[in-house]
């Protein structure tokens, strides 16, 4: 029975709607959504939706004194903890002319590196996923999984690992932890080839990938966009080489670049990186087995520490791109202000609104993907 | 730089390498829980036997998830440094960072290995963490205290002191004080605890100052020190400091030098600046009463200062040329120098006190004189009646007393510098003279030759570790575990100390009993024997009628809690009712002053005092 008055909605012509991804969708890295509006299946407008893991990081960290802090930076990108706290503490350093110590040095490239594999395989997964291929994502996830036994071994935590801290690193490596890693990485070299076979060489990935979600280099140095995204351009530009810290200009290790910018080749870029820090690992960790002193500089009482008045800017290569923090202390116990500048803030908001006009609806997620933004660094 | 563009290898048999999975192990995992790494951050554990309760994890924890919690039946021991606190986490906040295990000044601290907690009760994320953990399951420890990891500051600021060859040439101060930068620096190192505000007997508030130094302000810090300290130039130098015994950082390291940091507070602030800090707060108006105080030591000034701000008329009656008691006639001036002092005494009679030398009671004023003048007394005369040995021979003129020999070095009087000469006893007072005496004879011969013959054993001297360590230095012989025997005299003169050895010092109920062992004996040449074994109360200046009508227990003045005698208007403070040194000695002003202005509060205004 209708009420009298009931009128029945009138639909729009389907052909132009409007479309909510996220913030839950599964082809989603993370908290943040996009609104997208398509014509049939053809985006015509990109806006992305962040906030929704908004924590006010940097706000907190003026609350909290300057080793605090290092508990916290890890956070602002789960998948790649450790470059956080490598810029943040390289930062700190840099305000209070602490000098680390050698060793030290060779256990956060350590670190640095085992933290962007894990990123990658992790990427490979969720990459693959978004085209259909579970299996590939179960694998990288287990393979990563190897890792952190590694880094639990050494820093006492998996994901979090809280390790780096002004002045070093906070203990140093357990006994037989290199042994260890040795065969880890022996047993990723012994896995590439399936990898390859089943997400880099199969016909699918290739079949949906190239081509898509192009990015040109003039746009990219346009859009500010770093790391494998950028270098997936064509540009070698990577911040070990181009503004080297820690050890890295002690290290031989070649720059991966591709040429079509497309998401295939983002993710290419990638896989030979791996190969790159897996190159890396074996040198630092022939060092590691002859360098030896201190781990960590004498710092003051944390709960009295003023770091000296001034600005630092310390930048990362992570596994998304060039990712520093820039510090400013008034001489006080506590930062004055901590800015994160996170690659993903422009391969996740701007690029990916620019990039996705004109794509596919089913290419939307893998674009995303292939870009590899981090949410929590937007939502810094 | 290489390219990776990538290439197809397709082939239509490509799909068929998942054949040859069928022959694989199955990629199933365990479902049992892994044991975590041996560095593992998981569920707190806490040793009770070795946390004091400092609080300083909960400073720490960047979440808010540690608070203190009073556990009642714990033992507390305000002087060791000990709290009956423990502490709680919330891991509904905690995010396993273990900065807390990082800073935890005992080691009591560690995380587990244990880490499943499941639990719709939502109480059981709070925990009080023991030895045995979250569930009582024992796990072993993961992360824990080391070295590496160590986030507190163990190592303190050195403090120069001067070379001996140059120390023994006069009495110049033996430490120069800290500069700005180090004071700034260990400053940094306190962890704001509060242990040394409980140890302390005048409940200093170190962790105000230490903190107010730290963030560069001295005014703040000097007026923090004043608010129970009239005395610091003194006590920043001379203390007994037992905030730097509690202090939680020298659990595992070097206390921080909260001594060290008063003196530079006080150094470093103008004394025209100090006497405005320590007298701002002073009652307006007069009150009208009128104090009378006996005895111009640190007990004294303090109550003549607390009772002055009230806004009381003090007035300190000083038997000796000068004020300050044992702490100008008795420290010796290389320890304390005397315009120091004279700082200190300078604001508190900035605050309205006047003193009066050279008046002693009983000859140049009586004691019933200043009762009728007076709404309340205090007496605080110190101990300057010197005990001896009384052995053979400690009668001779040559056998001096060390409080003597102190007073005498400090009013410039010639006691005839020994050539060669034995201190008998091992408390600061027997370094002090030896050192002192040590000096004059470097000044006078140009050689020291000096013996200083103790009871106890090296390691549980009563005398401060620095003092014996500086002493050697300075070339004074130190003997340990030897009494006393008899004093060789040779035609009138002293030629020898005999000493026998000390087997034991206590008796069974642990009183003071020494056993010798008269067999082994030992000779020690000199020509003066100084003793420094003890000093007691003399009293005969209150008059026989007084002394007969207060009550006294085991010779000493019967007082209440805050210092008052059977006689209502007398109080008694400082080392003629309880030792043993100037901080107590402080204390006990504070206490005696405190009960003067309660007492005196609810007294009628004699009408003659109105002034």
């Amino acid at each position: 029975m209708r009420p009298e008055n009931y009128k029945p909605v009138r639909h729009p012509p389907s052909h132009e709607y409007e479309l909510y991804f996220g913030p839950n969708h599964p082809g989603i890295e993370g908290n943040y959504a996009i609104r997208v509006r398509l014509k049939g299946d053809v985006v015509q407008e990109a806006i992305t939706d962040a906030g929704y893991l908004h924590r006010g990081f940097e706000k907190i960290m003026e609350e909290r004194l300057w080793v605090q802090n290092v508990a916290l930076v890890p956070r602002i990108c789960v998948p790649d903890p450790v470059p956080m706290e490598e810029s943040y503490a390289r930062a700190v350093e840099t305000l209070g002319g602490i000098e680390v110590p050698e060793r030290a040095q060779w256990i956060r490239v350590l670190m640095l590196e085992m933290s962007r594999i894990c990123a990658h395989l992790f990427t490979f997964g969720g990459n693959a996923a978004t085209i259909g291929l579970y299996t590939n994502m179960f694998w990288g996830v287990t393979m990563r999984d190897l890792f952190l036994d590694i880094f639990e071994e050494i820093t006492g935590a998996r994901i979090y690992h809280m390790y780096i801290t002004p002045g070093g690193v906070r203990r140093d490596l357990p006994d037989g932890v290199l042994d260890r890693l040795a065969a880890v990485l022996d047993e990723l070299e012994r896995k590439k080839p399936e990898f390859d076979d089943l997400f880099f060489e199969n016909a699918v990935v290739i079949n949906r990938a190239t081509g898509v979600g192009v990015l040109t280099q003039a746009q990219a140095l346009a859009w500010g966009v770093t790391g494998p995204n950028l270098r997936a351009c064509g540009l070698a530009h990577d911040v070990r080489r181009d503004d080297p810290y820690l050890v890295y200009p002690a290290l031989k290790f070649d720059i991966p670049t591709a040429t079509s910018g497309c998401s295939l080749a983002r993710m290419h870029v990638r896989r030979a990186e791996v190969e790159q820090s897996v190159r890396i690992l074996r040198q630092v960790m022939e060092r590691l087995r002859t360098v030896g002193g201190p781990v960590r500089a004498h710092l003051p009482n944390p709960l009295a520490w003023n770091v000296p008045a001034g600005e630092a800017y310390a930048r990362t290569e992570s596994s998304k791109g060039e990712l520093a923090f820039f510090a400013v202390s008034n001489g006080g116990p506590k930062p004055w202000r901590i800015q994160v500048r996170g690659p993903s803030q422009m391969h996740g908001v701007q690029v990916l609104e620019r990039i996705l006009e004109g794509a596919r609806i089913e290419d939307v997620a893998q674009i995303m993907f292939s870009l590899d933004a981090c949410p929590p660094e937007i939502d810094r | 730089m290489s390219d990776v563009t990538p290439k197809y290898k397709g082939s239509v048999l490509r799909p068929l390498k998942a054949l040859a999975n069928l022959w694989r192990e199955p990629a199933t995992l365990p479902m049992e829980p892994r044991p975590a790494a041996p560095n593992y951050r998981g569920f707190h554990l806490n040793d009770w036997k070795l946390c004091i309760g400092c609080g300083t994890c909960q400073e720490i924890c960047d979440n808010a998830a540690i608070r203190m919690v009073q556990i009642p039946d714990l033992p507390t021991d305000a002087k060791a440094g000990v709290k009956p606190r423990r502490p709680a986490i919330d891991y509904g906040r905690c995010c396993w960072c273990a900065l807390c295990v990082d800073i935890c000044p005992t080691g009591s601290l560690s995380l587990s290995r244990e880490y499943i907690h499941v639990s719709s009760d939502i109480d059981s994320y709070f925990i009080l963490p023991d030895e045995k953990g979250i569930h009582g399951l024992g796990f072993e420890k993961g992360w824990s205290k080391s070295e590496t990891s160590d986030l507190l500051d163990h190592q303190r600021q050195e403090m120069e002191c001067l070379p001996a060859e140059e120390a023994l040439s006069g009495f110049g101060e033996l430490v120069p004080g800290y500069d700005t930068q180090a004071a700034v620096l260990e400053a940094s190192r306190c962890i704001q605890c509060g242990m040394c505000h409980e140890a302390c007997p005048t409940g200093m508030n170190a962790p105000e100052y230490i903190r107010a130094l730290w963030q560069g302000d001295r005014e703040k810090a000097v007026a923090e020190i004043y608010r129970t300290n009239p005395l610091a130039q003194v006590c920043g130098r001379i203390c007994t400091h037992a905030c730097e015994t509690a202090c939680s950082v020298g659990r595992r390291g070097a206390p921080v030098a909260i001594r060290w940091l008063k003196r530079h507070a006080m150094d470093s602030v103008p004394p025209d600046q100090i006497r405005e800090i320590a007298i701002a707060g002073k009652a307006e108006e007069p009150s009208g009463r009128r104090v009378s105080i006996i005895g111009a030591g640190p007990a004294g000034l303090t109550a003549a200062f607390d009772l002055a701000k009230k806004g009381h008329a003090v007035t300190i009656y000083e038997a000796r040329s000068k004020p300050g008691g044992m702490m100008r006639f008795g420290i010796p001036e290389y320890r304390l120098p005397y315009h120091n002092l004279d700082a200190d005494i300078d604001v508190i009679r900035a605050s309205g006190v006047e003193i009066l030398c050279n008046t002693a009671i009983g000859r140049d004023v009586s004691m019933a004189q200043i009762r009728g003048a007076s709404d309340a007394v205090l007496i605080s005369t110190g101990l300057w009646a010197a005990r001896s040995a009384r052995v053979p021979g400690t009668d001779h003129p040559r056998v001096l007393s060390a409080i003597r020999v102190l007073e005498a070095i400090t009013q410039g009087e010639d006691f005839g510098v020994p050539r060669r000469a034995v201190v008998v006893g091992g408390g600061n007072v027997a370094f002090d003279v030896a050192r002192s005496v040590a000096r004059l004879q470097k000044a006078r011969y140009g050689e020291v030759a000096m013996d200083v013959i103790a009871l106890e054993d090296r390691d549980h001297m009563l005398a401060d570790e620095e003092e014996v360590r500086e002493a050697a230095g300075e070339g004074i012989d130190l003997f340990n575990s030897w009494g006393p025997k008899s004093i060789q005299i040779n035609d009138g003169s002293i030629v020898a100390l005999e000493t026998v050895r000390c087997i034991s010092l206590k008796d069974a109920e642990g009183r003071f009993h020494p056993k010798y062992d008269e067999s082994t004996m030992v000779s020690h040449a000199a020509d003066t024997v100084i003793e420094a074994i003890g000093q007691s109360a003399d009293t005969s200046y209150l008059g026989k009628e007084l002394v007969e009508a207060l009550e006294w227990s085991r010779g000493r003045l019967k007082i209440d809690r805050a210092g008052r005698t059977s006689e209502p208007w007398l109080w008694a403070a400082g080392d003629m009712v309880e030792g043993p040194d100037v901080v107590h000695a402080i204390a006990a002003g504070h206490r005696a002053a405190a009960s003067i202005d309660e007492v005196l509060a609810h007294m009628a205004v004699k009408p003659g005092n109105v002034a």
